[in-house]
């Protein structure tokens, strides 16, 4: 874990010079600031929070630093095809066609495969585990391995986790996965054991233009809800009924 | 490896996360409920005609109930954790009630036979020596009371238990077809029709197993065949597929009537990942042709070899075609991505601890553990007596 955390910092440092080329910065760091102050380090309580996680498409370039950053925070293995987050790439073409894609889950950016001039429109879509709040992952697991904590984060415990795999056939969204290291079903926690001392989420943290953002639906003041109560925000497969907390701003009608 | 996906599936999903194992659990609990259900014909509902294999059919049950939790076992990331499904089942999850549905069928299924076994346990106890005779004496419980009136109870017993047993076989597998049926997440599974599918071509599955076994245990005994039972076993089995095929093709029906977001993804998945297997095997094979085989068997008079060949060729058909069945939507809900923009290619390996070979060693232990309980119980009663 420290190595990890030692890691994470380097690369942490590296993911913010390298966004100082992004103007976007400024309001990258001010947004880290305030959400992290709304969590106060020290004795939590998880009665007291309730967390929540706005994506705004507009602001993602695909850069994929949120995408390298959970797997060096998360210890998420490069080498195989398992992502807590990713990136998606819509690209609308003149004929029509609509391309998606997300090589490697946006670890190493996204290849100019179609000439730019024949491509209409195209967006970039971050995705994460919705930590929904009518989770099909936690009610099809047979042990109760997979469960909700108060403070609504949906986890896995690796220590009593059968391994049966119904949770990720469960799972709409393709957020979860198997960890052939551990047997396990594994996920996005968003980062728990950093928003519980009061830390954002790596991704968060990672993201150079504020296209992440992360804070208490508890507190009326944080940077969730006042979005939640400016814009107008959409959830992916609201019509499933698995009441995601995962917020969409500017959510395309061909995202799925 | 990219040539095997097509248009967008989530990162995750590249890997198939249920392998042929997971084909073989419904499968095998599949063949047991059938098994099962023919034997009810007789114990339930008094048809003598299916007497000879009644006591076979409960024996067959119970050779695969036994191995039915081994492809689920091999597949677990910790098997060893798999008992904390009966300890703590986590009741919202489908998957949960396996251990006690399953433990409560096979406590159901060795009474039955205890029951219809226990004169002839008792008789043997009697007539052998050494550790044979120990191991009758065990079998019979140390209770030696074969008296008419103490076998009539037995037969009473044995009907009351299989009384439970229809709705709990109907329960095992109904429940098995629910485990895919209530995920929303895969629109080729998620139906409410899909236990009821399960359960037809479970029973399907299971008399055209129990028509080939009874048949094969004919030859290798050089025995005669009771056509008559045959005949009964035969056109039960075309009723099941009637009512097996109009609930598949509703499903499929409804689908495409009703032409919801997920069509263009079901679609490609029939036309292109599962074409063969679905329309050509799982439909053709597996229903049309035995439907059309057993009618004529049905119509035709006398040509009594004919006829069992017409039978068992419409058995192996219907049994290739339930495993195709379960393929599909087993392997086949997993081909398409939930993205439904995209599908993917599950392609089997031999030697994994989730390949094919571990899948072929499940499927051949039942039978041999078939033959050491016919060596013991032998079921074949009225014959023994016609031969000696
Ligand atoms: S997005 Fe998937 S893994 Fe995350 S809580 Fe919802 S159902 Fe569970
Ligand atoms: S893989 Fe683990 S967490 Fe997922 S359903 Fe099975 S036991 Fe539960």
């Amino acid at each position: 874990m420290e190595v990890t955390r030692r890691k994470f910092t380097k690369i942490g440092c590296k993911v913010i010079l390298g966004a100082a080329a992004v103007s976007a910065i400024i309001e990258s760091v001010v947004t880290n600031g305030t959400a992290a102050e709304n969590s106060p380090a020290g004795e939590y309580d998880w009665n007291e929070h309730f967390w929540g996680y706005v994506v705004d498409t507009r602001k993602c370039i695909g850069c994929g630093r949120c995408a390298n950053a959970c797997k060096l925070e998360n210890d998420v293995p490069f080498d195989e095809p398992v992502y807590r987050t990713w990136v998606e790439r819509y690209r609308t073409k003149r004929d029509g066609e609509v391309v998606i894609d997300s090589p490697n889950g946006s670890i190493n950016g996204f290849p100019e495969d179609i000439p730019p001039e024949e491509v209409k429109k195209a967006f970039y879509v971050p995705k994460i585990c919705n930590h929904c709040d009518n989770p099909p992952c936690v009610q099809v697991c047979p042990v109760g391995a997979t469960f909700a904590t108060k403070d609504g984060v949906v986890l896995v415990d690796y220590q009593y986790c059968i391994g049966c795999r119904y949770c990720i056939q469960g799972c709409p969204y393709g957020a979860r996965y198997f960890n052939t290291e551990k047997g396990t079903a594994d996920k996005c926690t968003w980062c728990y054991h950093r928003i519980t001392k009061g830390l954002l989420p790596a991704c968060v943290q990672a993201c150079p233009t504020g296209a992440r953002k992360f804070g208490d639906l508890k507190d009326p003041d944080s940077i969730v809800n006042k979005i939640l109560d400016e814009e107008r925000i959409n959830v992916l497969k609201l019509d499933l009924g698995t009441k995601p907390k995962v917020y969409y701003i500017g959510l395309d009608r061909e995202v799925r | 490896m990219d040539n095997l996906i097509w248009g967008y599936v989530y990162p995750n999903e590249v890997e198939i996360q249920w392998s042929i194992l997971i084909v073989l659990y419904p499968y095998i609990t599949g063949l047991v409920a059938g098994a099962f259900i023919a034997s009810s014909l007789y114990h339930v509902f008094g048809k003598q005609e299916i007497k000879p294999v009644a006591r076979f059919a409960l024996l067959t049950a119970l050779s695969f109930l036994l191995v039915a939790t081994m492809p689920l076992l091999t597949h677990l990331g910790h098997p060893e954790r798999g008992i904390e499904i009966m300890f703590t089942p986590h009741l919202t999850s489908a998957m949960s009630g396996f251990g006690y549905i399953y433990s409560f069928y096979l406590i159901i299924v060795v009474l039955e036979i205890w029951l219809s076994f226990r004169e002839d346990i008792v008789k043997k106890a009697h007539s052998s020596k050494g550790w044979k005779e120990l191991m009758y004496s065990a079998l019979a419980l140390f209770s030696y009371d074969i008296s008419e009136k103490a076998l009539h109870e037995d037969e009473k017993l044995a009907k009351r238990l299989a009384i439970i047993g229809i709705p709990s076989a109907a329960f095992l597998h109904g429940y098995v077809g629910f485990i895919f049926g209530g995920i929303k997440a895969n629109p080729w599974w998620s139906t409410p029709l899909m236990p009821l599918i399960f359960l037809m071509s479970a029973i399907v599955s299971g008399i055209a197993l129990l028509i080939l076994l009874y048949i094969a245990s004919m030859k290798i005994r050089k025995h005669a065949i009771d056509h008559k039972c045959l005949h009964s076993l035969a056109h039960y089995l075309w009723v099941f597929l009637i009512f097996d095929v109009t609930l598949e093709l509703l499903e499929i029906i409804s689908m495409k009537y009703e032409s919801l977001e997920e069509i263009d993804i079901i679609n490609r998945l029939l036309s292109d990942k599962i074409a063969f297997t679905f329309y050509g095997v799982q439909l053709t094979m597996g229903i049309f042709i035995p439907f059309v085989l057993l009618l004529l068997v049905g119509m035709m008079k006398n040509r009594e070899t004919l006829k069992m060949i017409m039978i068992s060729i419409s058995s192996v058909f219907v049994i290739i075609g339930v495993f195709a069945m379960r393929w599909n939507v087993v392997i086949g809900g997993q081909e398409i991505s939930k993205s439904l923009s995209g599908t993917l290619t599950y392609v089997p390996v031999f030697f994994s601890q989730e390949g094919v070979l571990p899948a072929i060693i499940i499927l051949v232990i039942p039978f041999i553990i078939l033959r050491v309980i016919t060596y013991i119980l032998p079921p074949w009663k009225d014959m023994e007596e016609e031969v000696t």
